[in-house]
C-alpha cells in the first residue's frame, strides 16, 4: 500500500512555517533574556519536528542543515552553551536559510546550497568552538574520512522513557532495523522493571544495549531512531571507542564533516526536482480554536430548535398564534445575528500573526543602522479578519522601517537631545467601535516640518508664503514622490512608500492619520474594518432601485430646505449646511434611472464624505439600515465605477453598494455630457 | 474564487461524461435557442440552467445589452441581452423568453453570465465534419463570435462561440483596470 505523501506535504510546509515562526519569535526572546528551559525547549522541538517531516517527506537538504541546528540547539537545552548575540546570529540566519529551503522545496526551485554550506559550517565551527570541547574536537577533525565509513562497530545504549509506547513507536521495530544493518548482539536490561503488581502495561521500563559490528555509517544508526529522539536516552558509540568520543554531542561534528560532501552531490539531484515544479496551491487554510467550532454548534442547534417550533406554530395557523409566530420570529433573527457574528469569528485571528515579524526586523535594522531600539508591542491578541491581516502587513512594514529609520535618532544625538539612548518604537493595537486601530509610534524626531514645508515649496505643492497647519503638513508626506530624507538609504527614503501605504489602507476601507511633535516623535494611526465581508450600510431608494451607501461614510442626512439650495450657473447645484457649501449629486442622474422626486426643495441628501471630500447624494428616500454581506460584481462580471460590490437583499433582489469615492470622482466626470451614465433609461423601458 | 473552482471541477467532471452521451468522438451536443427566427446554438457543457425572466438590477455605466444583474442562489451574475448585443430591434419580454445561465472561460477563470434570449429549441447532435466555417460577412457581423454553421433538418444553426461573444472588448475593456 501506498501513501500518498503529497497530501500532507502542504500540511507539513504550513507546519514548518509555524515552527519557523516560533524558533524567531523564541530566539528574538531568549536574546532579550536569559535562556530560560521553556524557551530553549519550544525552539528545540520546532527545530525536531522540522527535521522530522522533511526527513519523512525526503527534502533530504532541508533534514541535513536543521539537523545541525538541533544539534546546537540541543547543547543549548543541555545547559553546555551560553546564550551569545553570535549564537543567536546564526541561528537566525538558518531560520532564515531553513525558511528560502522550504520555500524553494515547496516551488520546486532550485535552492541555493553554498548558502546552507556556508551556515552549516558555522554552526559546525561553533560546535567545535565550544568550551570543553576542543580536545575532542581535534582528533574527529582528523578522522573525517574514516569516521563514516572504516568503524568497526557500535554500541548502541538505547534507554526509552516511559512514556514511549505512547508515541505509537516500538522499540522492537527499531531492534529489528538494527539488525537489518549488520551482525548484532543484544542485551536487554530489566533492572527498571517494578514489581509486577505495580506494572503499568504502558509504559516502558526495559532498556536494551546493543553491540553491532560492521562497516554501518552513524547517521544509519541514528535514522532508525529518529522517531524516538526526544522519547529516550540514547547512546552511540564506537566499539572499541577511544575515550575521546564518548561524548555524544562531539559526534555530530564528526556526522556534519562526513556529510559535506553529500550536500555537494544532492545539489544536481534538487535540480532534476525543478524540472517539474509544483504549482504551488494558493487554497490557504486557517486554524480555528475548538471554543469557536463549539460556539458555532451551539448556535446550529439553537437555530434548528427555533426552526422547528416555528414549524409547529405554521402547521395549523390561525391568527390566535401571532404572538407566539412574532416571539419565534424574533428568536430566530437573534440566533441568525449571533450565527453570522461566530462564523465572522472564525475569520478573525490575533493581530500577532502581523505583529510577530517585527521583532526580528527591528532588530536587524537597528544593527544595521547602528541605533538602539526598544519594540513594544501590545494588544496582539487583538482580533482582526484574515484577508485585511494578510494586506495589512505590507503597510505596517513600511511604517515600522520608516520609524526606524527616519524616525528615531542616533544614539548621540538622542543623548545630545536629553533622551535615553535606545529609541522606543511601539506598536499597538485595539478595537473601536467596529474598526481596529493600529498604532505606530516612536519617540524620535518627528517629522521634520521645515523640511516638509521647504520641499512642498520646491515641488509647487505649497505657495511661497501660504502658512499651513500641522495637519496640512504632515498630509504631504503620503504625497506620491515626496520624500524629506537627506539621502536614500537602502532602507527608506525613495519617496515612494507612503503614499502606496496610503493607497493599500484605503483599498481596505481604512483610513491613517500622523500626528507629530519636534523632538518628541510620531505617531501613526491607521483604522481599519474589522472585516471586509460584511458592511454596516444605509439603504437608499431612488426610483425602483436600492442601493446601499455605507454607515461609515455618511455624515449626516437632512431634509432640504429651500432657502439653502443655490447653483452656479444653473448647473451645478449647492446645499449650504451652516457654513460649508456642499455640491449636490443627483443619484438618478449619475445612474440614469427614472426617480420619483426631482424636486430638491424637501427632498432627503445624504451627505457624505469620501477621500476627504463631502458631497450630498439626493436620493428619493432612506429605508433601513442593515448589515450587509459584500459579494463582488467583478468576479462575474468586472469592475464598475461607482459601485464597490452588490448584496442581495432579504426579498432576494440583488442592490448595489456605492462606492462613495468612486461616485465622487465620477460625478467630476459628469460635468461633461459624454461622462458617467450615458446610458439611456431605454435599457430597462423594455 | 471558491466558484470559480467549483465550477471548474463541475466541468471537468461534466466532460468526460458528456462523451458518454455522444454518439461518436467527434459529435458535439448544442443547446439551441432562437433570436429574431434565427436559431443559435451553444455548447451544451457551458449550460449551467435555463431560467425564467426576471427582473434584474440594472448596472449604471455599462453598454445597453448587460441588462443589469441578478442573484443566483447568491451568486451575482450579470445578464446581457443577446438581442441588443446583436444590435437586433428590442422586442417585449414574453412567456417564452428566458436566461440561459452560461459558464464563460476568460483566460483561466470562468465566469457565469446569463443571456436573454426569445426561447430555447432543441439539443441537436453536431459531428465535427458537419461545422461549416461561417463565410465573411464584411462589415456587418463579427465572424470571430461565430465558431461555425451547422445544417440540422435542412436549417442552419449558427454555433456561437461564447467565449468570444460574452469576453468581447466592450465587456473586458473595464475588467482591464
Amino acid at each position: 500500500m501506498t501513501i500518498d505523501m503529497s497530501k500532507f506535504l502542504d500540511t507539513f510546509f504550513e507546519e514548518s512555517a509555524e515552527g519557523l515562526d516560533a524558533m524567531e519569535s523564541g530566539l528574538l526572546n531568549m536574546q532579550d533574556g536569559a535562556a530560560d528551559d521553556e524557551l530553549v525547549n519550544t525552539i528545540f522541538r520546532a527545530a525536531h519536528s522540522i527535521k522530522g517531516g522533511s526527513a519523512t517527506f525526503g527534502l533530504s537538504e532541508v533534514a541535513e542543515f536543521t539537523h545541525h541546528m538541533e544539534t546546537l540547539l540541543d547543547e543549548l537545552r543541555a545547559g553546555k552553551r551560553a546564550v551569545a548575540t553570535e549564537l543567536i546570529d546564526v541561528l537566525l540566519e538558518s531560520v532564515d536559510c531553513l525558511r528560502a529551503l522550504l520555500a524553494a522545496s515547496k516551488s520546486g526551485a532550485a535552492t541555493d546550497p553554498e548558502r546552507a554550506r556556508i551556515l552549516s559550517q558555522r554552526m559546525g565551527k561553533m560546535l567545535g568552538a565550544a568550551p570543553g570541547h576542543v580536545v575532542q574536537q581535534q582528533a574527529p577533525e582528523g578522522t573525517v574520512a574514516t569516521a563514516g565509513g572504516a568503524a568497526q562497530g557500535w554500541r548502541i545504549v538505547f534507554r526509552p522513557h516511559a512514556h514511549l509506547y505512547r508515541t505509537g513507536n516500538d522499540p522492537v521495530r527499531m531492534l529489528r532495523e538494527l539488525a537489518e544493518l549488520g551482525d548484532y548482539t543484544v542485551a536487554c536490561d530489566t533492572s527498571r522493571l517494578p514489581r509486577f503488581a505495580d506494572a503499568q502495561p504502558e509504559d516502558c521500563a526495559l532498556a536494551w544495549t546493543v553491540e553491532l559490528r560492521g562497516d554501518i555509517a552513524e547517521k544509519r544508526v541514528r535514522e532508525v531512531f529518529d522517531w524516538v529522539d526526544g522519547d529516550c536516552d540514547l547512546t552511540v558509540e564506537r566499539l572499541a571507542a577511544t575515550a575521546a568520543s564518548a561524548h555524544k554531542s562531539a559526534l555530530p561534528v564528526v556526522e556534519q564533516k562526513a556529510v559535506e560532501p553529500d550536500a555537494k552531490a544532492k545539489a544536481p539531484e534538487q535540480k532534476t526536482q525543478s524540472q517539474d515544479p509544483r504549482a504551488a496551491s494558493e487554497t490557504s487554510s486557517i486554524r480555528v480554536g475548538i471554543d469557536k467550532v463549539d460556539a458555532l454548534i451551539n448556535m446550529v442547534g439553537e437555530l434548528v430548535i427555533t426552526q422547528s417550533m416555528l414549524g409547529q406554530v405554521g402547521k395549523d395557523f390561525d391568527m390566535s398564534r401571532v404572538e407566539k409566530l412574532m416571539h419565534g420570529l424574533a428568536q430566530l433573527e437573534r440566533n441568525t445575528r449571533e450565527l453570522q457574528e461566530s462564523v465572522m469569528r472564525i475569520r478573525m485571528m490575533p493581530i500577532n500573526f502581523a505583529f510577530q515579524r517585527f521583532p526580528r526586523m527591528v532588530r536587524d535594522l537597528s544593527q544595521k543602522l547602528n541605533k538602539k531600539i526598544d519594540l513594544r508591542m501590545s494588544g496582539e491578541q487583538t482580533e482582526l479578519d484574515k484577508t485585511v491581516m494578510e494586506k495589512i502587513g505590507d503597510p505596517l512594514v513600511h511604517l515600522v522601517r520608516n520609524s526606524v529609520d527616519h524616525g528615531i535618532e542616533m544614539p548621540d544625538t538622542r543623548r545630545a537631545a536629553g533622551k535615553s539612548e535606545t529609541g522606543i518604537v511601539t506598536l499597538n493595537a485595539f478595537h473601536q467601535g467596529g474598526n481596529i486601530v493600529i498604532e505606530i509610534k516612536d519617540d524620535g524626531a518627528g517629522l521634520p516640518r521645515d523640511k516638509i514645508i521647504a520641499k512642498a515649496r520646491k515641488q509647487g505643492l505649497l505657495g511661497a508664503d501660504e502658512e499651513p497647519s500641522d495637519d496640512k503638513v504632515f498630509e504631504l508626506i503620503f504625497m506620491a514622490g515626496f520624500s524629506t530624507a537627506d539621502q536614500v538609504t537602502d532602507v527608506s527614503g525613495r519617496g515612494v512608500g507612503m503614499d502606496v501605504v496610503r493607497k493599500n489602507i484605503k483599498a481596505l476601507g481604512g483610513t491613517v492619520e500622523v500626528k507629530s511633535e519636534s523632538g518628541k516623535g510620531s505617531t501613526f494611526t491607521i483604522r481599519l474594518p474589522l472585516t471586509l465581508a460584511i458592511l454596516d450600510g444605509q439603504l437608499v431608494s431612488v426610483g425602483e432601485q436600492t442601493y446601499i451607501v455605507p454607515l461609515v461614510s455618511i455624515v449626516e442626512t437632512l431634509q432640504m430646505k429651500r432657502e439653502a439650495i443655490s447653483a452656479i450657473a444653473g448647473r451645478a447645484e449647492l446645499y449650504r449646511l451652516r457654513d460649508e457649501y456642499i455640491p449636490v449629486l443627483r443619484l438618478y442622474d449619475l445612474f440614469c434611472i427614472e426617480p420619483r422626486q426631482k424636486e430638491l426643495v424637501g427632498g432627503l441628501l445624504v451627505v457624505v464624505e469620501g477621500d476627504g471630500k463631502r458631497v450630498g447624494l439626493f436620493v428619493d428616500d432612506l429605508q433601513n439600515q442593515q448589515q450587509v454581506v459584500i459579494k463582488s460584481l467583478e468576479s462575474n462580471f468586472k469592475r464598475v465605477p461607482g459601485v464597490s460590490g452588490a448584496t442581495i437583499l432579504g426579498d432576494g433582489t440583488v442592490a448595489l453598494i456605492l462606492d462613495v469615492g468612486g461616485v465622487i470622482d465620477a460625478s467630476r466626470q459628469a460635468t461633461s455630457p459624454k461622462g458617467f451614465g450615458t446610458k439611456q433609461a431605454q435599457v430597462r423601458a423594455a | 474564487m471558491s466558484t470559480a473552482q467549483a465550477v471548474r471541477m463541475t466541468n471537468d467532471a461534466a466532460s468526460p461524461g458528456g462523451e458518454n452521451f455522444q454518439v461518436s468522438a467527434n459529435t458535439e451536443q448544442y443547446l439551441t435557442f432562437i433570436l429574431n427566427g434565427e436559431e443559435y446554438g451553444v455548447d451544451i457543457l457551458r449550460v449551467q440552467e435555463i431560467k425564467g425572466w426576471d427582473s434584474a438590477t440594472p448596472i449604471p455605466n455599462t453598454p445597453d445589452y448587460v441588462r443589469g444583474v441578478i442573484n443566483l442562489r447568491g451568486t451575482i451574475v450579470p445578464i446581457i441581452d443577446l438581442r441588443a448585443r446583436f444590435g437586433l430591434e428590442r422586442v417585449p419580454y414574453g412567456p417564452t423568453t428566458v436566461v440561459i445561465v452560461l459558464k464563460v472561460m476568460h483566460g483561466n477563470a470562468s465566469r457565469i453570465m446569463g443571456i436573454v434570449v426569445d426561447a430555447v429549441s432543441e439539443v441537436y447532435n453536431v459531428s465535427q465534419q458537419d461545422l461549416k466555417p461561417a463565410p465573411e460577412f464584411g462589415g456587418a457581423v463579427r465572424v470571430d463570435f461565430v465558431k461555425g454553421l451547422a445544417t440540422v433538418d435542412q436549417k442552419m444553426v449558427i454555433i456561437l462561440a461564447i467565449d468570444e461573444l460574452l469576453n468581447s472588448e466592450a465587456m473586458s475593456a473595464a475588467n482591464a483596470e
